[in-house]
């Protein structure tokens, strides 16, 4: 019998000194946390053993909350901070969270290339349309026609689609979920941190202080139910029509594929090299141009 | 990798005690890696390329890892995740990239990040002069990120220099938990000289104290008598938090006056509780000069070559270079300045460095600079027609 445990989040929290958090009562954030604990708690890895890399924003503010080795940097450079880290500790599972301001407007560039790299690394992308920290500006995923404080009469600008774009940068798993469906976002992000190879989780959540207000789209709650309408499973999605896809948007895991991960590919060329840092004869020629004071 | 391993694979990167010709960017290369650095994050960039270049050959050889990132942003937030995660890092840039960094760099001021950043200077503002000599980021090096900090910038001034003082870089940077620039240009990188290299086992190298407590009593950033905390890494069973918010000694983002003023004194008082430690100034012909030349990198080697000269005109001269251009050291220049009644300062910049002998110098004597900023070396005659000026 599986002992459901009840409160699997708790023994991820630091409890000393950070609560209350800087959430909005009803924001997503905090659900795509819980999500995140109970994804890595299944794969059962060590606290130690478990990086979290954040930028600046609501969704970065996430790690503070979290009793693992935690780093909160920049605005749009978690990607790039997380490379360093993952390099230099192979040991560690590294996990970026990232809102769609710091991801993809800032950190637009780091995160085509984090994408093309391949290194294994796990991006966490909390979507909610808008900048909410700095009070409702719109970012490159406000869709077309809604209202930000800094688009006060419309969007004019055309939205990123998060999914398209990491597929066509290179990512080897990508999944999109939603803060309604909780316990499936769970389980896709165990996917992707499993996943050997850069992976992506959208997450689709709910700004209710900011883009709800600015464009009445309701309560929390309205905005969680409007996430439960608008989805449609990839299954399902199969079998629509483009016109029956109009303004809905397809969940569950909807990119997986191999590719060499770029530290393996490291691997091997630091294998070549024996213990004394001589090359291995048969790469020698291939490698090994002299150094200084090789010639004499 | 034990240290006996790590040790024969450093051996395998250049041959020591043996006449070697080489450049100074290699000779940065070289001392990184017998400095034990393990992680290089950078973007190509004219003059400092060769930096790059070397290491993404060498470091595999000694099981450390390079990479080349999109950007120069990228290149310095790896090298500092790199940190975090217990890797002797670095990077090299000029100009325009240094430019790039320095919203990081100042994260790493913060968070108390050891890293080397060298910065083969070229001429500016913008694109500038990608292929020619400048010492115009003398003060970016001090001033480049926003808020108060107290960065720990050296300067090199032969081949030679490039490789002792890239080693001393990355031992500031363990022992103060901070980034440490070398301020390299374009001359003192692409010059070649003949030098002798240490064996990378005679070298003395500096590794940041790890905490002795356990994980449940570490504070990341503990205020310790000396200033200077001991320091865990990623994966060590410390669990810490890092943030560029004004943070409490445990790292977590705070509010509180007294913990936001604590964390900005530490910052500072780590510094200067410790200047002669980190002050390294070469003083040629001092001991009976009226006259200063003060001078670092590039301009240092044309001075002393005018003051041989001028010696022998019977000027009596002498050199003062700053191997550790920041933090300033005041305290040894104050010295030399009471001795002397002219002070003259040749930089390759618009009279950056002069400012800081004037505000040092509390007497009316005379301090003139002599400024070339096309391109182009100051030259020993130059220096000693402006002595013949100044003192006819």
């Amino acid at each position: 019998m599986v002992i459901q445990k009840s409160n699997v989040t708790h023994e991820y929290l630091r409890h000393h000194k950070k609560f209350p958090n800087v959430w909005c009562p009803g924001c997503g954030i905090g659900i795509a946390m819980g999500a995140m604990i109970r994804a890595i708690d299944s794969l059962g890895y060590s606290k130690d053993d478990v990086a979290i890399v954040s930028g600046i924003g609501c969704t970065a503010r996430i790690p503070v909350y979290l009793d693992f080795n935690t780093l909160h940097t920049t605005h749009g450079r978690p990607l790039a901070f997380a490379t360093g880290v993952k390099m230099a500790n192979q040991k560690l599972k590294v996990i970026v969270v990232s809102g769609d301001g710091d991801l993809l407007a800032i950190g637009g560039n780091h995160f085509i290339h984090a994408a093309r790299r391949n290194m294994d690394i796990t991006c966490i992308l909390v979507n909610n349309y808008i900048y909410g920290m700095t009070g409702g500006q719109y970012s490159p995923t406000t869709p077309f026609s809604k209202i930000g404080t800094t688009a006060p009469y419309g969007m004019i600008e055309q939205a990123f689609d998060p999914v398209s774009l990491a597929k066509s940068a290179g990512a080897t798993f990508i999944a999109r979920g939603t803060v309604y469906h909780a316990s499936q976002l769970s389980r896709m992000m165990a996917q992707a941190i499993s996943k050997k190879g850069f992976s992506l989780v959208e997450v689709i959540s709910n700004c209710h202080t900011q883009y709800g207000r600015l464009n009445r789209e309701g309560s929390a709650v309205k905005m969680i139910n409007w996430q439960k309408e608008h989805s449609v499973a990839v299954t399902a999605a199969e079998k629509m029509t483009p016109e029956e896809l109009e303004g809905k948007f397809v969940t569950g895991v909807l990119h997986d594929i191999e590719k060499p991960e770029y530290l393996e590919e490291y691997q091997k060329i630091i294998d070549r090299f024996d213990i004394a840092g001589e090359p291995a004869k048969e790469e020698k020629k291939l490698i090994e141009e002299p150094g200084p004071g090789d010639k004499d | 990798m034990d240290t006996a391993t790590a040790l024969a694979k450093k051996r395998r990167i250049y041959k020591a005690n043996t006449p070697l010709l080489m450049q100074g960017n290699e000779a940065c290369a070289y001392g990184a890696l017998a400095a034990g650095c393990m992680f290089f994050g950078g973007y190509p960039i004219t003059p400092s390329t060769e930096i790059a270049e070397i290491l993404a050959r060498n470091l595999p050889r000694v099981g450390g890892h390079f990479i080349q990132m999109e950007d120069e942003i990228a290149s310095i937030a790896a090298v500092i995740g790199a940190s975090v995660a217990g890797a002797k890092s670095m990077t090299a840039t000029s100009g325009p990239g240094f430019s790039l960094m320095q919203e990081n760099l100042g994260y790493a001021y913060m968070a108390e990040v050891p890293c080397v950043v060298v910065n083969v200077q070229r001429g500016g503002p913008s694109t500038g002069l990608p292929t020619k000599v400048s010492q115009a980021d003398t003060m970016q090096a001090k001033w480049g990120t926003h808020g108060d900090y107290n960065p720990i910038v050296l300067a090199p001034s032969s081949v030679k220099e490039c490789f002792d003082l890239t080693i001393r870089a990355f031992n500031l940077a363990e022992k103060y938990r901070s980034p440490v620039i070398i301020l390299s240009d374009e001359v003192l990188g692409h010059m070649r000289e003949v030098v002798n290299l240490p064996d990378p086992g005679d070298l003395e190298i500096t590794t940041v104290q790890a905490p002795v407590e356990p994980p449940e009593w570490y504070k990341h950033f503990e205020i310790t008598p000396d200033y200077l905390s001991p320091m865990a890494s990623f994966g060590e069973g410390y669990r810490f938090h890092l943030t560029g918010l004004t943070h409490d000694e445990y790292g977590f983002p705070t509010s509180k006056r007294d913990e936001i003023h604590n964390k900005l004194e530490k910052l500072r008082l780590k510094i200067a509780r410790h200047i002669d430690d980190i002050s390294d100034v070469r003083a040629d012909f001092m001991d009976d000069a009226h006259i200063m030349i003060f001078a670092y990198g590039s301009a240092a080697r044309a001075s002393r070559q005018a003051v041989e000269i001028a010696r022998k005109k019977r000027f009596k001269v002498g050199l003062v270079q700053p191997r550790t251009l920041w933090p300033f050291p005041d305290k040894i220049v104050k010295k030399f300045l009471s001795k002397v009644d002219l002070v003259l300062v040749p930089e390759l910049n618009q009279g950056q460095l002069i400012g800081e002998i004037k505000r040092l110098c509390d007497r009316h004597i005379k301090i003139v600079g002599l400024n070339r900023f096309d391109g182009e070396l100051i030259t020993p005659s130059q220096i000693v027609d402006k002595l013949k000026e100044e003192r006819p």
